[in-house]
Formats: structure tokens, sequence, C-alpha cells
């Protein structure tokens, strides 16, 4: 099952690298930007991985993302005058950007701990739970951002891209995937190291086994001494943690600064991604290259714009069909793909230990 | 003796005895109870978020009497004058709307998030028709783009009650999904078709005759009147008929729904068209009565209100109206907070969460507090909105 599991992502992978190298030949370097786009969607799939998993439905992962994309642009901007920012490490990574991380990280693992309450102890409806966080979410950093807009703060400053070789992305044919890798901050590096060491976890070790055993059957689960509650826990704010890197990536490594309701969906496109990627890490990592490459479609074609009669045909389009294609192609996919992907059993489903003695 | 029945409120109109006033005063507690304790504790975390975000600001003095001075002037702004009182119920008016909307599909199990882009697509409807008759008599004008209005929410709902019939689509990522589309939909319709020609930035003509007369003060339009008669239609639809039997049973248990020989696929998808089309009434209710023109930013908060209004109200017509009262109230309130006490308007949002906290975690409020279970028809702890794929839906 579990090799199943893993050679299922292959084809998705291979199809994305696909259209994504199809993508590339027609708009050059828009590789970088790809997944770029997908980190925050790809570390939403994961929080969503690790949580259903587990057998919690974490709606709030789009709130848990814009709380912590607020926090990591804030707490920055607060510490700079404490502890300077002079760059200390590699790619340009100051003291107060680590504690703005850290406090993005801490904040985002207090929310779904929430979540996590209310949906394991509480056995509250998941759904509104996460609906809540995400009311509460949005609500919070506006009202925020309206009373420190007077302050006009900067954050910590961005995390530096790493150049990779130039032996390595001038490379015929293959180059561009050097690039598309290499070219990048440390939290979308620090994605690509997650998304296969979760994968190997989740399949491979005695964590693994127990979220999916809570995720499948936990009356099963319970029965051979494994805490249920425990398990769904420590996974739900563990994915919160996962989550809130997405969210501190818009801050810390894409923009400078902090805008209303900056997250935009993408923890909901997250969500689709974990659907189309089966649940397993590298799938949603896959699925969130493919949601990005949509919107790098869009955002290219107005940067470089095609020449010959590819141009004349996407200059006739309006611009705001390229704004909605993520979403749009989030449903189409979603509508397609769901009926034949299967949740694990016991997603969304309060457990009740059988009456304590 | 005849009794008077108020969805599971009670009243028997005999005479009236001490003992028969303590049962009626007990019947109602046991049901306003849980939401007043969790609007009171909202307040009271709301004050320690209004005291602990000065700390936020550099240079700015603490002082613990700003929360209870931002809710007197939040309160006098809603209730304190007549144009106040307006105000609230203009305000109320879209989130009536809503929050049937939400509340009709919440009965029969779904969750419609998408109230938002409902909203957003039933306003551009009424803005489209609405210039198109400007010109005509007003009472050609205003039904024919009430029911444009209609028809446009009722497509946008009707899309993730489709998806969600045929594939298992979960309305929830579809419906989020569709109120980004209808922002680009509406960009596009005011900067293309819709744009008056002339201005500098995109904006439409304003909706002449089709705007909705204004009946009290300034700004009180006719809006709160076809909002009643909406609630009106809901329980008569809810309660009244096979249909919305249909929708209950469907809400609350699909499995048994088909075994008693419905559809519950159909019955999906006719309610997400249905709460499309109450949303949709919603943006038609702002636009024809308030702004009568749209421009290509407009937005609302109006999906989310409509969520904590239908919590609010239990789902139930009646209760709907409340909560849209109360939440209309906050938000005319919190604009003059606003201008007097510097307390961004954005604090109803962070009061609405927390009374959707508070009534989500009801179980444990009710264990402490040594409260009596209400059996709301709802039952709303249990799982109401299933999650991807239900097999009750796909098999």
């Amino acid at each position: 099952m579990d090799l199943l599991q893993l050679l299922y992502s292959i084809p998705i992978l291979g199809i994305v690298f696909q259209f994504v190298g199809y993508v590339v030949d027609i708009f050059p370097s828009i590789a970088p930007f790809i997944l770029r786009g997908a980190t925050p969607i790809a570390f939403a799939a994961m929080c969503g991985v690790l949580c259903e998993r587990s057998g919690v439905v974490n709606i709030g992962i789009e709130g848990i993302m814009l709380v912590a994309a607020f926090v990591g642009w804030y707490a920055g901007a607060l510490a700079v005058p404490l502890l300077g920012s002079v760059p200390v490490l590699a790619f340009g990574i100051s003291a107060p950007m680590i504690v703005a991380l850290l406090a993005a990280v801490a904040v985002g693992m207090v929310i779904s701990l929430v979540h996590a309450w209310l949906s394991i102890t509480v056995r509250a409806d998941q759904i509104i739970s996460g609906t809540i966080i995400n009311i509460a979410a949005l609500g919070v950093t506006s009202y925020l951002l309206n009373l420190v807009a007077t302050t006009s703060a900067r954050g910590a400053g961005l995390f530096v891209p790493f150049a990779a070789p130039t032996a390595l992305t001038d490379l015929p044919l293959v180059g561009w995937i050097f690039g598309m890798f290499l070219n990048q901050g440390p939290i979308t590096l620090s994605l690509l190291f997650i998304a296969i060491v979760f994968q190997v976890l989740l399949f491979r070790s005695r964590w693994g086994l127990r979220t999916r055993a809570v995720g499948e059957h936990p009356r099963a689960a319970e029965t051979v001494g494994i805490d249920v509650m425990w398990v769904r826990y420590r996974n739900v704010v563990l994915g919160g943690g996962l989550a809130a890197l997405g969210g501190a990536y818009l801050t810390m490594e894409s923009i400078n600064s902090f805008q209303f309701n900056m997250t935009a969906g993408r923890g909901f496109i997250g969500l689709a991604a974990m659907i189309v990627g089966r649940w397993s890490p590298l799938g949603a990592l896959g699925a969130a290259l493919l949601f990005a490459s949509t919107q790098a479609v869009g955002r290219s074609i107005g940067i470089y714009p095609a020449t010959g009669e590819l141009g004349v045909v996407l200059r006739a389009i309006p611009g705001q069909v390229f704004d909605a294609l993520p979403y749009l192609v989030t449903i189409i996919v979603l509508a397609g793909v769901v009926g034949r992907s299967i949740p694990p059993a016991a997603d969304g489903q309060p457990y009740e230990r059988e009456s304590a003695t | 003796m005849t009794e008077i029945k108020l969805g599971p409120l009670r009243f028997r109109a005999s005479r009236p005895t001490r003992a028969s006033l303590a049962r009626a005063a007990q019947a109602t507690w046991s049901i306003v109870a849980l939401p007043v304790i969790a609007i009171v504790l909202a307040l009271v975390v709301g004050y320690v978020v209004i005291v602990a975000s000065q700390l936020l600001v550099p240079g700015r003095a603490i002082d613990l009497l700003l929360p209870l001075n931002a809710y007197a002037t939040l309160f006098g702004g809603a209730f304190g004058s007549f144009d106040g009182i307006v105000r609230t119920l203009v305000s109320s008016t879209p989130l009536i709307f809503g929050g049937l909307s939400v509340a009709l599909a919440f009965r029969a199990g779904l969750f419609n998030i998408g109230a938002q882009g409902q909203f957003l697509l039933g306003a551009l409807g009424a803005v489209w028709i609405g210039v198109a008759v400007r010109d005509q008599p007003a009472l050609f004008a205003i039904p024919v783009a009430l029911l444009a209005a209609m028809l446009a929410g009722a497509a946008w709902g009707f899309i993730p009650g489709f998806l969600k019939a045929i594939s298992g689509a979960h309305e929830v990522v579809t419906t989020i999904m569709l109120n980004y589309t209808a922002y680009s939909v509406i960009a596009w319709a005011v900067s293309g078709p819709l744009d008056q020609p002339g201005s500098a930035s995109p904006i439409t003509d304003t909706v002449g005759n089709a705007g909705l007369p204004i009946l009290l003060g300034r700004t009180g339009h006719a809006g709160i009147v076809v909002a009643l008669v909406a609630v009106a239609f809901v329980w008569w639809l809810l309660f009244r008929t096979t249909r919305g039997f249909e929708i209950r049973t469907v809400g609350a248990n699909p499995d048994a729904a088909r075994y008693a020989g419905m559809r519950p696929r159909f019955i999906m998808v006719l309610t997400m068209t249905l709460a499309g089309a109450l949303a949709g009434l919603s943006g038609a209710s702002v636009l024809l009565g308030v702004t009568r023109y749209m421009t290509a930013s407009f937005g609302t908060t109006v999906g989310f209100d409509s969520i904590a209004v239908a919590l609010l109200g239990r789902s139930h017509p009646v209760g709907v109206v409340f909560g849209a009262l109360l939440f209309g109230a906050m938000r005319s309130g919190a604009l003059v907070m606003y201008g007097q006490t510097r307390i961004p308007a954005e604090i109803v949002d962070v009061l609405q969460a927390t009374i959707l906290f508070f009534l989500v975690a009801a179980p444990v409020l009710r264990r402490v507090l040594r409260l009596r279970d209400v059996r709301s028809e709802l039952g709303t702890t249990e799982t109401l909105t299933r999650t991807y794929g239900s097999e009750a839906v796909t098999r």
C-alpha cells in the first residue's frame, strides 16, 4: 500500500513536469516563479496532509497562514530596533528575521491548538471550527493592520535566494529544473526537504503508521494501545507550524510588507492540492506546482508578452481571466479528481473514547 | 386554548398564571442563554484584545477604559438616534438575506461559504439589468432587477451544488474558489461591458428607477420589507412544505432520506440554488438600495457575517432576523466607534469570531455553567457538514 502511494505520486509529478516544461518553453525564466508561487500552497497542503491523515479536517489553514504572515512581518518590524538588522548568515538571515520566523511558527501552532481542542476534545463541527479561525484571522489581521498602519513599519527584510551555479542552470534541456529548484530562498528550499522527509516518514516510520491508523480506524488504533487524541493533537499542531511557514513565506521571502487578506485563498487551494495529491506530501507538492503554474502563466503574460499568433490570442483574453485561473483550475480539478480520490476513512469524524472505566 | 408555535418556542394563549409565565421564561432562557452568554464572553475577550493591541503600537499609553468607551460609542452609534437605528436596519438587511442563505444550506447539511460570491454576482446582475431598465417605471424596473439578482446568485449557488452532487467535490472549497472568481467577474464587467465612458476609473451607470425607494429617514430603503418577506418564505418552505421536510431530512441523515425515497443529490442542488438566490437578493439589496452603482472594487463582508448570523440564529429564519440585527448594529455602530475612538471597525470581526467560538464550544460552556441542554432541531454540535466525497452522496 505504501509503495503504491509512493508510486502514485510519480505520474502526477510527471504530468506536472510535462506541463511546466511546456510553459517554460514558451515563457523563459518563469520556472523559479512557479515554485515560488507553489510554496505557500504546498505548505498549506502539507498541513492538510498531516491533519487529515490523522482524521482531522482543517479548513482554518488559510487563517493560520494569514496570521503567520502578519506575525512574520510585524514581529520582524518590532525586533529590528532591538536586535539590529545586520545579516549574519547566508541567505541574508539576521537576528530579527529568526525571531520573526520563530514567532510566526509559534503563533501558527497556538492557533492550530485551538482548532485541535475544538475538533478533538470538544468534538465540535471541524469545518465550522476552521471557519471561525478564518474569520478571526481576517478580523484580527485587518484590525491590527489598521492600528499599526500609521507607523508604516517595515519588516525585518527578505530572505535572499540562493544562486545556483550557472554551470548547472545553463545546461540544455534540464538546466531550468536546477534553476527552478535551487534559485530559491531558505523557506522554499526547506519545503522540498520537508516534502521528501514527510513522504518517507508518513509511509515508512512508526509515527507515520500510527498517524495513518488513527486516520483510518481510530477504534482499532486505540485497541492496540495508540493514544488517538495525542496523535491527533500532535499532528494538528505540527501541521499548524508548517502552514505558518507557508504564511511567513509571503511576508519574509516574497514581499516585505503585509497586505489585507494577502493569502487570497492559498490555504484553500492547498486543501485542493492535498486532495489531488491523494493525501501524500509529494503528490501535494506536485499538485501545488500545477496550481501555481496556472497563476505564473497569467503573470508572465503580463511581464513577457508573447509574440506572433499566440500573442494575439492571449491579448484578446481579458486579464481578469488569468486572475481567476488558479481558482477555476482548482474547481475543475477538484470536481474531476475528488470522486476517485479516497480520503482517510475517519477524516472529519470526532473520536469518542469508549466509556471510561 | 390556542397554542402559538414560534419555532422551538411554544406559547399558550390561555389565562397567564404565575407558573405558566415562569415556564415560558424558562423556555425562552434555555434558548437564548447560550447566544447571550457567548455575546457577553466575546465582549470580555474584545476588551482584552483592544487593551492588548495598544501595546503593539509604539508610544501609546494603555487606557483600561478605552474598550468600554468603544462599546458605548458602538452601541450609541447603532441605537442612539433615529438615524442610527435606520442605519442599523440598512446594514441588517443584506445580513438577513445572507443569513437565510447559509441557514437554508445548513438545514440540508451543506455549508455555504459562498454567500460572498453569490452576493457579488447578485449585485452584478442587479446593476446590469437595473441600468438597462433604469428609465422604465419603478413598478417594472425593481422586480426585474431583483429577479436578475436572484438568477445570477442562483447560478453561482447551483455550480457548487451540482459539482457536489455529481462528483462529491466539497462545497466549502468550491464555493470559496467561486468567491474569488466572482471578484474577477465583477472587475471584468465593470471595467468592460458596463463601464461608463468618460469616467476616470471604471464605474457603472446608476440604476435609476430600478433603485429601491427610501421609506425611512434618509437611507432606510425598502429592502428590509423584501427581507422580511424572504424570512416568511424560508420559514414556510422549511416547515410547511414537503420540499422543506425533504431538505431537513437530507440534512439530518442523507442515507435515511434515500431509503425513504427522497433524492439527496437533487435536494442538495436545489438547496444550493435557492441559497444562491437568497444571497443574490442580499447583493441586490445593497446595490439597488445603498450604492445604486458599482465600481470595480465593489466588495463586502456579508459572506462571513452571514455564517455568523446563521449560526447565532440556530439556522432558524426567525433566529436569523435577530442575528442579522445584532451584526447589522455592530457594523453600523463600528463606523461611529472608529470616528470617535480611532479603534478600527474590524474589531467587529474579532467579536464575531469570538461569539462563534463560544457557540461552537457550547458543550463545554454548558458543563461549566451547568445549563440545561436544549434539544435544538439542528443539533449544532453534531457534524453537520460532511467531508470530501461523502459516501452518502457519491455512492
